[in-house]
């Protein structure tokens, strides 16, 4: 790997002069990209609303695992990529009723995955750039089969997802009354795992295991800081993990370095942003009680 | 200054008419029969007959693990009945019944929860519902409507976890009204709440009771808070109860026959004390609702 302590100039990691050159050559990635984005935003609100941004990292671990394991012995990547998180989030829907269990559940999978990814991947012969980015990314290396999938599978989960997405919020928020209201609390939250399975089988193969959580949970929880209206929080949790996607990927046009430290750096200043909005706003009364003359005309 | 508001609020609101129907045929609200619950070997009542009137007020009281919450859990149809039958309205029981409003123990929200008070109040009303659930100014309304009715308008746009215990359930009161249920099932939904927000919460179910004849089927450890509006008290213990007025049941010599222990039952002004080998039964019951689907954290 290059570095630049050793002598390596700046302009060799980033070099914006054929940028007009490049942009067409990397259509597909963008579209890519923003699929992605509008995935993760959606389905990273319910990531946030049922805890479980650390059942993503254990997804997308396993998800990697069965990439690379498909990787070594010549089957689809992608196909490994699904079978991994499928398995891991049948496992996590079917033992994680409650967020202990799950989380240590998690725990034990999770090192488990890397270690069986890493174990593959140390017996794969072919181009090592396939091996790093199934964790670091490799979004321009999206040809228009795989956009084919991306796009294909991101709708259906995005269809079945908006299908079950008001019972779904009812039942992760207030499961109590939801059930008591006929919602089927405990179909719902094994659904939502097999979707989440997906999503992350998705978007391991571009932005990579050690980063899905860029996409799935930090637009999200960006969201959640500057509203608490069930109709803002998803719609700025996907302009969010569209701006991250999408400009990480113009970014990384310009640059030799791989995609995803673009994503999560962006994805991450949205987030001290709004947490800096929602701090300010808190202090200046967000959350205070509206006055009642305010609340009659309402 | 909250006056001119409330009075608005209450010509704006459109009273639905009080159970109307003609004497002689008034179909109770909650008529159980024969109805008796085991979990395998382990029963936890049997031989129920009860019949709970419109607009009555019936006390479920008993120690630890007697079944008061899956009274609750039959009754909403997440629980089958072992065997006897078992009506609300006149029809037979079945999951998500809009004649039941169901007001849980105060749970509490993480104060990040994306959910302020109005969506509370608006999953009461569809939440349930297959879909994304656009807003639609109808629904709006009816949500208005009922923050009005329980006088949260105040903070209605305030994130829940940002509020107190008390605040909370009043959002259920609104939450468990928003279908105009016959029947409302209260959950313990006084515990760990402060006196004035007992008292508040309590008027709130009261009014519903009143001013809709909505029967009140209010489960609680403590029955000092409800007294006064308690027509009928049902004691559960160990497979054994005793339904009847409160002057009734909440006797020494009642109470100490359902026990099988010496428990003496002090009456002072409006106030019950029940005293005894018992008393460790009768007041420590906050772990009794762990309900086993909570599946949030």
């Amino acid at each position: 790997m290059t570095s630049l302590a050793a002598g390596v100039g700046w302009h060799d990691i980033v070099n914006f002069s054929d940028y007009g050159h490049l942009l067409p050559l990397v259509r597909n990635s963008l579209i890519a990209a923003a699929v992605l984005g509008v995935l993760g935003g959606v389905v990273g609100v319910v990531v946030i609303l049922r805890d479980l941004p650390f059942a993503v990292h254990g997804i997308s671990e396993l998800s990697f695992a069965g990439a690379s394991g498909a990787l070594l012995v010549g089957w689809s990547v992608v196909g490994g990529a699904f079978a991994g998180s499928l398995v891991a989030a049948a496992l996590l829907g079917a033992l994680g009723i409650r967020a202990r269990d799950r989380n240590s559940a998690i725990g034990v999978i999770m090192p488990f995955g890397l270690g069986l990814g890493v174990l593959f991947l140390a017996l794969y012969q072919g181009r090592s750039s396939n091996k790093f980015g199934l964790l670091t990314g490799q979004i321009v290396a999206v040809d228009s089969t795989s956009l084919r999938t991306l796009v294909v599978t991101t709708v259906l989960v995005l269809t079945v997802l908006a299908a079950i997405w008001r019972p779904l919020v009812f039942a992760s928020l207030d499961p109590d009354v939801a059930a008591a209201r006929g919602v089927p609390v405990r179909l719902l939250g094994p659904a939502f795992m097999l979707l989440l399975g997906c999503a992350v089988a998705l978007s391991v193969q571009v932005v990579g295991a050690l980063l899905v959580l860029a996409l799935l949970c930090v637009p999200a929880a960006a969201a959640t800081k500057v509203t608490a209206s069930p109709l803002w929080v998803p719609v700025l949790s996907t302009v969010f993990a569209l701006t991250s996607a999408v400009g990480g990927t113009f970014v990384a046009v310009g640059t030799s370095i791989p995609i995803s430290p673009y994503i999560t750096t962006i994805s991450f200043v949205i987030y001290l942003v709004c947490r800096l909005l929602g701090w300010v706003r808190g202090r200046r009364g967000w959350i205070a009680r509206t006055a009642l003359e305010a609340g009659a005309a309402a | 200054m909250r006056q001119p508001l409330a009075q608005a609020a209450v010509s704006a609101a459109t009273p639905t008419p009080p159970a109307a129907t003609p004497a002689g045929r008034v179909v109770p609200a909650l008529r159980m029969s024969g109805a008796s619950l085991a979990y395998g070997d382990r029963k936890l009542w049997s031989g129920l007959d009860l019949t709970v009137e419109p607009g009555e007020f019936l006390a479920v009281l008993g120690p630890n693990g007697t079944g008061k919450t899956s009274l609750l859990k039959v009754l909403l149809g997440l629980t089958p009945l072992t065997s006897g039958t078992s009506e609300v309205d006149g029809r037979s029981l079945r999951r998500g019944n809009p004649d039941i409003g169901y007001i849980p123990q105060h749970s509490g929200f993480d104060a990040d929860v994306p959910l302020r008070a109005r969506d509370l109040v608006r999953l009461g009303i569809d939440g349930h519902h297959w879909g994304v659930g656009l807003p639609r100014p109808a629904r709006r309304r009816r949500v208005d409507e009922l923050l009005r009715q329980v006088r949260a308008t105040e903070y209605a746009n305030v994130p829940v976890g940002h509020l107190s215990g008390g605040e909370q359930q009043r959002l259920r009161v609104a939450q468990a009204m928003a279908t105009e249920p016959r029947l409302l099932l209260c959950d313990e939904p006084l515990l760990s709440l402060d006196l004035h927000h007992q008292r508040l919460v309590v008027e709130l179910i009261d009014a519903r009771r009143r001013d809709h004849h909505t029967a009140v089927l209010f489960v609680t450890h403590e029955i000092n808070p409800v007294l006064p509006l308690v027509d009928r008290v049902l004691y559960i213990i160990d497979g054994a109860f005793r339904l009847g007025t409160p002057d009734e049941v909440m006797t020494t010599s009642v109470l100490s026959e359902l026990y099988g222990a010496p428990v003496e039952v002090i009456r002072r002004d409006d106030r019950l004390v029940v005293i005894g080998s018992s008393d460790e039964a009768v007041h420590h019951h906050a772990d009794d609702h762990q309900h086993p689907h909570r599946g949030r954290r």
